[in-house]
This record gives C-alpha cells, structure tokens and sequence, in this order.
C-alpha cells in the first residue's frame, strides 16, 4: 500500500464505518425484519420471534388504514410536487427579471422559512389555519370565502398541510433555479428576441432545455420528499381528520413505535422505499427521453 | 419612444412590487409568530385577529421558561432543558461531522486509492435510500448497544454524511493538483498536506457544511422522536411536539415555544446567509 493510499483510508475509514452501521447494515436488516412477526414480545425475549414469508405484506394489504395512507401519500405528491415546483420556478424566474432590485433582500427572506424547524412551523400554521381566529380564514373573508374548516374537514386538511409545506420549501428549489437560469445562454435569448420569439416561447425554447436537468433533479427530490410526509400531520393534525392525513410515514411510525409491530412497520418501509425507487426511474426515463440527461 | 420608457417603467414599477408583496406574504406567518407570542394570554383569540399586542408582555416567555411550585411538585415545559440539549446535540453532530467528513470527501476528490470510483458510484446510488427504512432496525441495534435514550443515539446516524462527503469531494475538485504535488515534492506528509494546504482553501465550503449540518441536526425531529424517551433529554422539536399536542388552545404559548426553537437558527442563518445561499447557488451568482 502507498502512502498516499495509506492516507486515503484513514481519512475514508471512520465516515464508511459509520455509514455501514447507520445506514447499510440496517436498511439490509429492515428486509429481513419485514419477514417476520417482530413485535413487542420478541422485543422482551428473542425466542418469541417468528418467520412469516410475505405474511406482513399479505395482511397489509388487506388493512384499509395502509390504502389510505398510501392514498393520501399520493394526493399530497402528486398535488404538492407541481405546487411547490411551480412557485419555486415562478419566484426565480420573476427574481431573475434584470429590472429587479435588491434582489439578495429578496432571496434569503423567501428562503428563510425553509430553515426553520418543522414542528415549529406547523405549531405556527396550525394558528394561522384556526378556523375562527387565525388569518387565513380572515384574509379569504376579505374576498367572500366563508371560513374554511381548515383542519377539521377531511377535504380541507390535506389542502391545509399543504399551504404550509409549500411556504417551508419553495424557497429551496426557487435557490436552485436562480443558479439554472444565470446559465441561460445570453445571446441565445437575445438571437430569440430578434427572431421575434413571445416571452412564452422564448421560455419553452430556451430557459426550459437550459434548465431541464435542474428541474428535473428537483422533481425527483420533490417527489421523494412529499412521499416522506410525517411531523406535519404529526404536530398539526395526528393524521386526521378521519385518517384523511395519515401518511405512510405517520402509519410506519404509529406501526413500529406506538404499537411496536416492527416486522409489520419494517415491511411499510419497504414499500416506501420501492415506490420511491420506482418514481425516481421513471421520472429518469421521462427526462432521457426529452434529452434532459 | 418616451411612450416606451415610461412602458418599461411602469413594468419595472409591477415586477417590484409584486416581489415585493410576496415577500411579505411568505414572511408574514414569522413575524406574526413574534407578535402574538408577546401578547398578553388570550388576546389573540380575537376576531378579527390582532397582528399587534395591546402591550408587549413577557408572560408567556415566563410560563414557559420558568420553573414554579404547582400543588408542591415543581413544573416546567423542559425548554430550558431542551435548548441546552438541542444545542450540545447540534454542536456535536457538526464538529464530528466535520471532522469525519471533510477529510473523507478530500480523499475522494484527490488520492488515487484502490477501489475509489467504485465507492464513490456506490454512495451516489445509497443517496436513493429513505433515511426511515434503516430507522426500524437501527433502534434495535441500538437498544442492544445500550444507545436508546442517550445523546450518541441521536448524534451517531447524524454523522453518516453522504451528502457531506460529495459537497466537499465537488468542492475539491477544484483545487488545482499541482499545489498538492508540490508539497508532496518537498517531502510534506498527506496529513500535513492536509491541513496546511488543502484546509485553508476549503474554509468557505466547510463553513457553508458546518451551517447545513447545524441547521439540520437542530431541526431534526423523527429520529429524536424515535430514540429518546426521557423527557429530560428531549430535544427543542421533541419537546416543542409534545406540548402542541396537549396545549392546541394555547396560541401565546405556542407562539413562544415556536420563537424560542427557530429564531437562534433563523439569527444563524441570517448572519451567514451568504455562505449558505452561496452554497447553494454553486458559485454561479455573485450578491
């Protein structure tokens, strides 16, 4: 061994290490644990523990509660991922307006929520959303809207959690479309002008292919992200009303750490981490084909 | 051609202050936060909300600071506790991350080693890996490590900084390998070359990590959540939940509890703004 390579491990070792420890070995564990019936009375003795095959998928299937989280882990993806996309793509590109000043004001004002602490955030939005006396009922009434139950309406709630989530992130990925559009070629923009290209299709022709990969990088985080919804409903709503906020993660947690079916919980992990596998590859076909990467 | 200028104008004028108004949308909830955790119990049970205090009052800070005598026993919320704890655990987790990481993603950026690439191809494909699948089994292993309930049980799976290790590995990159050469030339060990050489120049980069890594263990909330059961050790988020979650009525207080656990970070991010957005932005926007 060189002495360089000599170096290369003991700066490498100790963050691999830990790295098979924390996250390796338990993620190959977590499949071994999805096949058994690990529950409160393997956890006080071992020899209660017993194999069941495909036994927790089996029974998963057939709990409603685990088709309603992954339902309702869907509605918050597939309504939150554009929401929070979008508004971070149209806060950069109205930042990204020469005419703009003061813009790294602007910035780190609109990134500050993301920075902050979830719980404390949701404590903070679970007022704001107060159905008499928090200011977004107020400000609707301003234009006609009648309070809206935010909280307590099964059709409300995950709307609600979403305004909220949507406010915490989007100044990220509004961050990561600012550094994708400063590489917007200039004078490719500027050839498109002369052409007489409208704003519309300057931004189709240009921007969009210049800033492909980003945006789809960020779906792709997005996506995964929203899958992962927990401390919201959580802090703000325990899963309801009627179980309309339970999400996969919230039903793992309850599985695993309230009534401590970690065989049952460890096989909800898994399939969390399958469909974000399956989304992330899809998502990666979608963008080769449009010749994003 | 005055028609135009002034057209231009006038759109200038529009795409400020629409900026400008959804700045203050997205920051109205933090400071509405502030004001009402100042206002004296009950008044922001009102309609039409008040935004302001009728006089600034400090009784909810005192509630939920203090420690008092109730019926003989004494009672606190443990915030005290938990900004204590909260910070030796932020403080932890960013030394040790550092320190684990930054050499490791130099390492990886800059020394030929056997089996280089295809380590680092398999930490890019583990980056797939939701956190919460190892959580299960990760608290078996730690209960027979006798890790449930203590600090090194929330610091410890903070420090598997994947992410960590590529920011710094991409940063080094940069660094021209001549600079590294010649001090190998003049008989410099690697860990000297290091320190002395490597180190300085990566300054910004580590600070920016420092501020993720901070920022993130401070906002951690599921695995705290998962791993302490002594409320004595919660964590600011930990405790925080947990009096949401008996206290829903009380705005003030929860508006305070709320101030008290973000504004250290959002006064951190704040002061060192430009290394964090910098970060983010890659170096490719100056401001």
């Amino acid at each position: 061994m060189t002495r360089q390579e000599r170096a290369a491990w003991m700066f490498t070792a100790p963050v691999l290490a830990i790295i098979l420890l924390v996250l390796v070995l338990p993620t190959v564990l977590a499949l071994a644990l999805s096949v058994t019936d690990y529950s409160l009375y393997a956890l006080a003795d071992w020899s209660n523990l017993g194999f069941v095959g495909f036994g927790n998928f089996t029974d998963l299937a057939r709990t409603p509660l685990f088709w309603r989280s992954l339902g309702n882990t869907a509605l918050f993806a597939l309504l939150g991922v554009p929401a929070a996309i979008g508004l971070s793509l149209a806060t950069a590109l109205l930042l990204d307006a020469k005419t703009v000043r003061w813009k790294p004001l602007w910035r780190v004002l609109l990134f500050a929520p993301y920075v902050t602490s979830v719980v404390a955030t949701a404590v903070v939005w679970r007022f704001l959303l107060n159905t008499r006396f928090g200011l977004v009922n107020y400000a609707l009434g301003w234009v006609g809207i009648g309070p809206v139950d935010w909280l307590g309406d099964p059709h409300a709630s995950i709307p609600a959690i979403l305004i909220f989530v949507t406010w915490k992130i989007f100044g990220y990925n509004m961050i990561v479309f600012t550094a994708a559009l400063s590489a917007v070629p200039g004078d490719l923009m500027e050839a498109a002008r002369l052409d007489g290209a409208g704003r519309w299709a300057r931004f189709r022709h240009v921007t969009l292919p210049a800033i492909g990969p980003t945006l789809l990088l960020a779906a792709v985080m997005s996506v995964a992200g929203f899958l992962q919804i927990f401390a919201e409903p959580y802090v703000m709503t325990l899963g309801g009303p009627a179980q309309s906020t339970t999400t996969v993660l919230y039903f793992m947690y309850q599985e695993g750490f309230t009534w401590w079916n970690l065989g049952r919980a460890s096989a909800v992990a898994f399939v969390l981490f399958v469909l974000i596998l399956i989304l992330t590859f899809v998502q990666a076909r979608i963008g080769r084909r449009y010749e994003w990467l | 051609m005055a028609v135009k200028v002034s057209r231009l104008r006038i759109g200038a004028i529009l795409t400020n202050a629409l900026v400008a108004v959804l700045t203050l949308v997205v920051t109205l909830p933090l400071a509405w936060m502030v004001t009402v955790s100042f206002m004296p119990r009950g008044e922001s049970n009102a309609f039409p909300p008040p935004f302001w205090p009728s006089r600034w009052s400090l009784e909810n800070y005192h509630e939920l600071l203090a420690r008092r005598l109730i019926d003989g026993a004494w009672f606190d919320y443990r915030i005290v506790p938990a900004i204590g704890n909260s910070l030796f655990v932020a403080a932890m987790s960013t030394l040790l991350g550092l320190l684990l990481t930054v050499p490791a993603g130099y390492a990886f950026a800059k020394l030929r080693f056997r089996g280089r690439e295809r380590l680092l191809k398999l930490l890019i494909a583990s980056l797939v890996v939701p956190g919460q699948v190892a959580m299960l089994p990760l608290f078996l292993i730690f209960k027979q490590l006798g890790l449930i309930n203590s600090y090194a049980g929330v610091i410890l799976p903070s420090l598997a900084g994947i992410f960590a290790v590529l920011f710094v590995r991409q940063a080094t990159l940069a660094i021209p390998d001549e600079m590294i050469d010649a001090a190998r030339l003049d008989g410099a060990s690697e860990a000297r070359i290091f320190r002395t050489i490597v180190l300085p120049l990566l300054t910004p980069v580590t600070v920016t990590l420092a501020l993720f890594m901070f920022l993130g263990s401070w906002n951690d909330f599921l695995w705290p959540l998962i791993v302490l059961a002594d409320q004595h050790l919660y964590t600011l988020p930990v405790a925080v939940a947990a009096i949401a979650r008996e206290h829903a009525a009380d705005g003030e207080l929860m508006m305070a509890s709320a101030v008290v656990t973000t504004m250290p970070v959002l006064l951190l991010f704040l002061a060192l703004q430009r290394y964090y957005i910098g970060g983010l932005l890659g170096g490719s926007i100056k401001g």
